[in-house]
């Protein structure tokens, strides 16, 4: 059944929220999820809306260095926080190591599931660079895969914490 | 030259005559042990840097200037007739553009039906209403907005209750309908004169899809030019429906899916959300997008239908001697259903058969091609059934299996399949996963108190492709080519092997080929569905490329004198005598031209029946204290002709199994029987596998090209691996427990239950090993 909330409270705020390194003012209500601000306000469109109620991971981003559901968090908590997106990963060209270990490991098949899938590999290495397969599953455990795509995700996670070693 | 033949056609377990155009000659099959090099290597996906850095673009992702949002008002109640809609506080709202509903929508033909807003509704989630705002959250809350007068009526939402003659009958024609009938043989004689006889029921649960991007679609129009992009299966089945539903020319509607979440088999046509966001962007002169949450995704966008299965099964003389299987299938609302009783029919060489299937009618959400839909619930009646048989008669399970698995005749046609492998596949898995370790009473377990056990099952299923599929292939002047076809990837990696093919055929690098799909703008291909996708679409790729590299060589011939003959394309050069020249220095003096082949499917062999095999084991450990099974290790080995792409390959087996193992252990969906309503709407009440609940999961293919196949020698590998894994659960925890567990999933709780009833029960359907319980 379509959720009838009334769109309510107070007016829309300005909030400047810290993107991937960028300064990003945007104009939103105060109850907008991270998700909808990344992705409506934005345009980044790499975490995906999927269940939209905290039960699937696909909008997983970084919020200082640690790995949220987007679609759980207000925008408005982030301001002053860093904000990570799979957008932000890739520098110069060059594809962060996971990312390269995902598309070697075929980690994925549709990819819906998969930026979501990669930020909380991301966060779980720099936390902890030296991981077992038990740690990664640990780590993407709130991440779902309908395509069933886990068992490379964890070898690639394995191989990417591998060679950061 | 083109002419009209007559070809035998099948999807998903249904066989049909259909016309087809034969083009052009077919190329010789690549050999067995012919040497490629792009194609049977594992290759990487040629989206993989799209799909990891967040750039790849799905239908949710579109956003277009001035689009608008449509949300759809559904029903509340399972079945109801629609007295009165007013839309009038909804139209108030600031920001709502537009309210359709079923007394001011435009007729719009939808699945037989002449609306896409019934009188009455006939489940929780039918459409009721649309609302285009201008924004999702403004049309979400104009929909509670909308008061509809409902006059609310009897229902029945549940299987064995529709079918039941005390219950409601929602049909004109009775809520049990036929479906199918198949008979050989004379079961009435076979079943007289066995020597044992295995009669169980079995039940299987609703699965949805649960793809992860929802189904959804934006329109737009540009004056009577339509384009819809759309989460689907099928762009051409997208462009058909709207063309009925909206009555406009075929050529006036463009169908695009660029990257896509997830299908298994529900996103195979138009869908009421496509037809309202294109009424509504006609209507407002400005795009509009409508995409489902994930709660209307498990309301009204299918599922794999619930079924009752009654399997009786003789032996005499230690052979399968008859089987005879009735089957009831829960279609919702769905005016088709998938046959559960195919693999009856068709998997093992057994003399007397006789299957029935029956459509039964609920209000609940129509049914929709699930991944092998019907063979995945048939399977696990079957296989579950051979196996007590096998048990009671006191032979091994794999053992009886072989003596059915070896003929190389379709038992339906009585025609040679193309190539058949089975008995392969068990002889590979067999050996892999240890069989000669099983014992009719379980292996040793890992700590006291809990129980392990093998179980395997087979797998048949189409896959040989069909025409109509054509592609065409340009090859610039600087050597780089692009292949143009009108399919789609779902997920599988059609990307990645359309420019395998592409490459290999013409020989140029990987890297040096673009692929583009999505667009019906480009030559038909078929829908993503029945595992017919890489047979299909495979032939035509190589002969369109085939047709470009000919072309070349015609080209090479003249520019460098040098006879054709002499001449062949090599790594993106021309090659003769030791003499290598670039594609590119071929072309220099010819800067502007295109070279452009192209190629069509040609028809299968009217004499030959092209199946899919394979073979399932696992290894399961079950705790008979909290009913807890725990599945350590499946081995799946398939006989899908070549294999194009190893690397995905083992993917897509990968992940059949896993959804197959949330089919077996965990996925079901809840409808409340007074209200009609789905309780498990959502991740959290849902349960699909995650990453803790895969085992190991090894794969293995009889990798022996099917050359009389097509001319790539492949077949179909997308629902192959979803097809016998729950049965060979199901089968290992019988094992494991020495009880049997007839109703999917295998939860806690009903193995628990099963644990507790087998003591009491006495032979006949129970199992006889019942006191070994602790």
């Amino acid at each position: 059944m379509p959720r009838a909330t009334p769109v309510l409270g107070p007016a829309a705020v300005d909030v400047t929220l810290d993107v991937n390194g960028h300064a990003r003012a945007i104009h939103i209500r105060p109850q907008r999820t991270l998700l909808d601000a990344l992705r409506e306000d934005l345009g980044l469109m790499g975490a995906k809306k999927v269940c939209d109620e905290g039960t699937c991971g696909a909008c997983t981003v970084l919020v200082d260095g640690r790995p949220v559901y987007a679609c759980m968090t207000l925008a408005v908590a982030t301001a002053g926080r860093a904000v990570e997106t799979v957008e932000g990963l890739a520098h110069d060209g060059g594809l962060h190591p996971v990312q390269e270990a995902f598309i070697a490991h075929d980690a994925f098949q549709c990819g819906f599931c998969t930026p979501g899938q990669i930020m909380s590999v991301v966060a779980l290495l720099r936390a902890r660079p030296d991981v077992t397969a038990d740690d990664v599953k640990r780590a993407v455990t709130g991440n779902l895969c309908r395509c069933g795509a886990y068992p490379n995700i964890v070898a690639a996670a394995l191989a990417a914490a591998k060679r950061k070693k | 030259m083109t002419k009209v033949v007559r070809t035998r056609v099948e999807f998903e377990g249904s066989v049909s005559e259909e016309l087809a155009l034969v083009q052009g000659e077919d190329a010789e099959p690549w050999a067995q042990g012919e040497e490629l090099v792009i194609v049977g290597h594992p290759q990487r996906r040629v989206e993989g840097i799209a799909k990891v850095t967040g750039r790849a673009r799905y239908t949710h992702d579109l956003r277009l200037p001035g689009m608008l949002h449509a949300r759809m008002l559904r029903s509340p109640y399972p079945r109801a007739r629609v007295r009165r809609v007013d839309p009038s506080k909804a139209l108030a709202l600031p920001g709502v553009r537009s309210v359709l509903h079923r007394f001011n929508a435009p007729k719009a033909a939808f699945r037989g039906e002449e609306t896409i807003f019934r009188e009455e509704v006939r489940f929780v989630g039918d459409e009721v209403a649309a609302v285009c705002a201008d924004s999702e959250a403004i049309a979400e809350e104009a929909l509670a907005l909308i008061s509809v007068d409902y006059e609310v009526l009897p229902h029945v939402v549940d299987l064995e209750e529709a079918i039941d003659e005390a219950s409601p009958r929602i049909d004109e024609h009775g809520n049990v309908h036929d479906a199918d009938r198949h008979e050989r043989g004379d079961v009435r004689k076979a079943f007289k004169e066995a020597d044992a006889v295995v009669e169980a029921t079995y039940r299987t649960a609703t699965q949805m899809h649960n793809s992860f991007e929802t189904h959804g679609a934006v329109a737009v129009w540009d004056g009577d030019m339509l384009t819809v992009h759309e989460s689907t299966q099928h762009i051409f089945g997208v462009r058909r429906g709207l063309q009925a539903a909206l009555r406009i020319p075929y050529g006036r509607i463009r169908v695009v899916c660029d990257h896509m979440g997830g299908g298994f088999g529900s996103k195979g046509g138009v869908g009421k959300y496509s037809i309202v966001a294109a009424l509504f962007a006609r209507e407002l002169g400005t795009p509009v997008r409508c995409v489902l949450d994930r709660h209307e995704e498990n309301l009204a966008a299918g599922n794999r239908s619930a079924t009752l299965q009654k399997v009786r099964i003789a032996a005499k003389g230690g052979r399968i001697n008859a089987i005879a299987h009735d089957s009831w299938s829960n279609a919702g609302q769905g005016r088709w259903i998938a046959d559960p009783t195919g693999p009856t029919k068709s998997l093992y060489d057994v003399p007397n058969v006789l299957t029935r299937s029956y459509r039964v009618l609920a209000n609940t959400g129509s049914l929709a091609a699930f991944r092998a839909p019907g063979y995945v619930e048939g399977t696990f009646a079957l296989e579950c059934a051979i196996d007590e048989l096998a048990d009671r008669i006191g032979i091994d399970p794999l053992a009886l299996r072989r003596l059915h698995a070896a003929s190389d005749r379709d038992p339906i046609s009585g025609l040679r399949y193309s190539l058949k492998r089975l008995v392969d596949c068990y002889d590979i898995g067999a050996q892999e996963i240890g069989w000669s370790r099983r014992r009719p009473k379980g292996l040793r377990a890992s700590a006291p108190g809990l129980r392990r056990g093998l179980g395997m099952a087979s797998q048949i299923w189409s896959g040989g492709g069909t025409p109509p599929a054509y592609a065409t292939v340009h090859l610039n002047p600087d050597g780089t080519a692009v292949v143009r076809i009108g399919t789609q990837d779902i997920g599988t990696g059609t990307r990645t092997i359309v420019a395998q093919i592409c490459a290999e055929a013409l020989g140029i690098a990987m890297a040096d080929v673009r692929v583009e799909i999505g667009d019906t703008d480009s030559p038909y291909a078929p829908i993503s569905a029945g595992s017919l996708t890489v047979a299909s679409i495979g032939p035509a790729i190589r002969l369109a490329a085939m047709d470009a590299r000919d072309q070349l060589l015609d080209v090479a011939a003249g520019i460098l004198e040098v006879s054709k003959a002499e001449l062949r394309v090599e790594g993106g050069a021309v090659v003769s005598r030791g003499a290598r020249t670039p594609i590119a220095k071929v072309f220099e003096e010819l800067q502007n031209y295109t070279v452009i082949g192209k190629g069509a499917r040609l028809p299968n062999s009217e004499e030959l029946v092209l199946k899919t095999f394979g073979a399932h084991f696992a290894e399961v450990e079950v705790d008979p204290r909290t009913g807890e099974v725990v599945v350590d290790r499946v081995v799946a080995v398939h006989d899908v002709g070549r294999i194009v792409n190893p690397l995905t390959a083992r993917s897509q087996v990968e992940g059949g199994v896993i959804q197959a193992l949330g089919f077996a252990l965990s996925e079901e969906r809840v409808v409340d029987r007074p209200t009609g309503r789905v309780m498990t709407p959502g991740f959290e009440s849902y349960k699909v596998p995650t990453v803790k609940d895969v085992p190991k999961i090894v794969v293995r293919f009889v990798d022996a090209p099917d050359t009389c196949a097509n001319n790539t020698g492949t077949k179909g590998l997308g629902e192959p691996p979803i097809i016998p894994t729950a049965a060979a659960v199901a089968n290992a925890v019988a094992n494991a427990l020495g009880i049997r567990v007839r109703t999917l999933p295998l939860t806690p709780q009903r193995v628990l239950d099963a644990v507790e009833a087998a003591p009491a029960a006495k032979g006949g359907e129970a199992d006889r090993r019942g006191d070994r319980r602790s």
